[in-house]
């Protein structure tokens, strides 16, 4: 039995076929202003028995393929449990959303929390900081690595930090310094968020902000924990529905 | 529904604004109640008050005003019914429940204010509520600092303000403080009406009121059962209903629709199959028509089994002493019966936190979604330790805190539906 896993995030729509509890198959791709359409593009010529979505999207999906659906939440609780299996906290930093979850020694959700509505600290917000910079997110990262102190930055909205980034950088405050402090901003904000739910234990961390090198250095630093990233910490969501997909057969 | 312009022109309605809001009150009701399925047929009588909500209603009010009796609208569960019906008046809670005329509000009130204060000027500088319109006087109650500050900006904008104080210990002189403000709201009432309280006009009221808070408590009781036989939805419009309408037609309609439930209950039928899961909300009021938090629990895998909240079980389940031979024995009952009441604006309220896990108990709860208004501190700020208490007493918890506006609905959806998930793995 294949079984299909289909994470319609708010930045990426992400794609898992599971087959004899390995991972065979995962295709990610932009979620565009056409996610249904993403969805199809990436569900093409893909053999699969069972599928399950999970994300922003999901209720969308649920209409068009017939298939049930998972919270986000639980999609990363089992599909951390795949790549970690004695894994008891996660981060996960998507594009949208910032998500603490805690689990119990069985690998059962126990406590999470999310940040609230708006898409302070999370990549979203990276990805607006680094336009505001005139850098890649590669770039960014890595100029943020190269920097000895980091500015302060103050604001976690968006649109306040890009005014004081852009207030900054016009004092002539220097340029990684300045990419590092927005690191470390949103850093020690979702740590904060962790450590309300699960205090301690290593950390998974999952979503596209775990791509970015600086950011997982200052999570451990921040925290002074493990930190574990997963070999594509992108379609981890993905996988935890294929999963769901699989227990519910 | 027939045409009442008239009646709304005369009270000094702003006819296109409140065509506007009844029109797409009337679509939300379709389809958040309406759409329902299995709905117990009792529920008939309660669509009738919602589509008749600013029509027959507010007609009797002014029929009422006509006799000459006095109208009192209130916005809390502190201000006892039993004192304003012991003068023959009509006690109306006011709206407060939607995200109308905010613009307005916050050129006189901070942007941070939370929804139901915002709501509240909302709706008199829009002259959109004929029940604020209709008003004698309007009962301030000092629940919390957002409220005792914004009635001092409210005051100006209606005919005759009077606030009420409230303690905020449980203890001896904060009993005394709660007598002596309802012992001044007698001689308000009094002087209003131009008519003396008496010992049998005050049993007469408590009477009444403890009639229908008895046929709540019945409603909360038979909620127990598995399957649930009525919606947590449809639950809370009763609750939402029981400040407006009329007490006596009101305490029978929930009667009539509990016999009904306790049959529904015998023969095993419910609203949602048996073994769906069971969730309790605790936490800040939700005035008409605030059905956001309920309609996504409900289509989310859930039911709904009991409100913690004052519309909801902190309102009504704890009923007055009627044994008292003088006038001034029954205010003692009152006062004890009121006193009861555990708000946040209480410190400490160790109370609520027994109230929401006896809930859990007899109600075969699940789990207890906490519902926050934003900015409504008393309430936010008591969430944490009512989180650790009950995840103490292993009652798994979930903490939102949220407005009347529509823009976190996806978020909101994500955490119910994960926090449901949660549940059924238990």
């Amino acid at each position: 039995m294949r079984y299909a896993g289909i994470d319609i995030g708010s930045r990426t729509v992400k794609l898992a076929v599971i087959e004899d509890g390995r991972l065979v198959l995962s295709r990610k791709s932009a979620t565009s202003h056409n996610p249904l359409g993403i969805a199809h593009e990436l569900m093409e010529g893909v053999d699969y028995d069972r599928l399950t979505a999970t994300g922003y999207g999901r209720h969308l999906i649920k209409g068009h393929l017939d298939c049930p659906v998972v919270s986000e939440i639980t999609a990363f609780v089992r599909g951390s449990r795949f790549f970690s299996n004695d894994c008891e906290s996660i981060l996960d930093i998507g594009g949208q959303d910032t998500k603490a979850i805690s689990l119990d020694k069985d690998g059962n959700l126990c406590k999470f929390e999310m940040n609230d509505r708006c898409a302070a600290g999370t990549g979203r917000f990276l990805e607006v900081m680094a336009t505001v910079l005139g850098f890649t997110l590669e770039e960014f990262s890595l100029a943020a690595l190269s920097a000895k102190r980091a500015e302060k930055i103050n604001s976690m909205c968006t649109v306040f930090a890009e005014s004081e980034v852009v207030s900054l950088v016009t004092q002539g405050a220097d340029r990684n310094e300045v990419a590092l402090g927005i690191h470390k901003a949103i850093i020690s904000r979702a740590a904060g968020l962790l450590k309300r739910v699960a205090p301690s234990g290593k950390i998974f961390f999952a979503g596209g902000v775990a791509l970015n090198g600086c950011a997982r250095s200052l999570l451990e630093q921040e925290t002074d924990r493990p930190v574990f990233v997963p070999p594509d910490p992108q379609i981890v969501g993905a996988v935890g529905a294929a999963l769901v997909a699989s227990e519910n057969s | 529904m027939a045409d009442y312009t008239k009646m709304w022109k005369s009270l000094g309605i702003d006819i296109e604004n409140h065509n506007a809001l009844l029109a797409g009150l009337g679509q939300a009701y379709t389809d958040i109640f309406l759409s329902q399925k299995n709905r117990p047929e009792g529920m008939k009588y309660f669509d009738f008050v919602m589509s008749e909500v600013h029509g027959l209603r507010i007609k009797e009010i002014v029929d009422a005003k006509a006799e000459g009796r006095k109208v009192i609208g209130s916005y809390c569960v502190f201000v006892p019914e039993e004192l304003v019906l012991a003068v023959d008046g009509v006690a109306i809670g006011l709206c407060a429940g939607a995200e109308l005329g905010f613009e307005a509000a916050e050129a006189l009130l901070p942007r941070n204010t939370c929804s139901l204060i915002k709501s509240m000027f909302g709706f008199k500088l829009g002259k959109l509520c004929p029940y604020v319109e209709s008003c004698d006087v309007i009962v301030g109650e000092n629940t919390c600092d957002g409220k005792k500050k914004a009635y001092e900006i409210f005051r100006p904008l209606v005919k005759d303000l009077y606030v009420m104080d409230l303690p905020q210990t449980k203890s001896e002189t904060g009993r005394m403080v709660l007598k002596e403000e309802y012992r001044k709201f007698i001689a308000k009432l009094e002087k209003e009406s131009g008519k003396k309280i008496t010992v049998q006009s005050l049993r007469k009221g408590i009477e009444i009121v403890n009639a229908k808070r008895k046929a709540m408590i019945r409603l909360a009781a038979v909620r127990a059962a598995d399957p649930a036989p009525i919606s947590g939805l449809d639950a809370l419009l009763i609750n939402q209903v029981f400040f407006h309408d009329d007490p006596v037609r009101f305490t029978d309609s929930v009667n009539k629709l509990c016999d009904e439930l306790e049959q529904r209950v015998k023969d095993h039928k419910g609203v949602f199959p048996k073994g769906t899961t069971r969730v309790i909300v605790s936490g800040c009021p939700m005035a008409v028509p605030n059905w956001k938090l309920p309609m996504i629990i409900e289509t989310s895998n859930a039911v709904i089994v009991g409100e913690e909240s004052c519309v909801g079980e902190r309102g009504t389940r704890w009923l007055t002493d009627i044994k008292g031979n003088t006038v001034e024995e029954l205010l003692d009952a009152i006062t004890d019966r009121y006193f009861n009441v555990d708000c946040a604006v209480f410190t400490p309220n160790p109370s609520r936190v027994s109230h929401v896990k006896d809930m859990v108990k007899k109600l075969h709860a699940d789990g207890v979604i906490h519902y926050s208004l934003q900015f409504c501190q008393p309430y936010i700020i008591e969430s944490g330790p009512v989180e650790k208490e009950l995840e103490k007493s292993h009652i798994p918890t979930l903490r939102l805190e949220t407005d009347y506006s529509q823009e976190d609905a996806g978020q909101l959806k994500t955490r119910i539906e994960a926090f449901n998930e949660r549940l059924k793995k238990k």
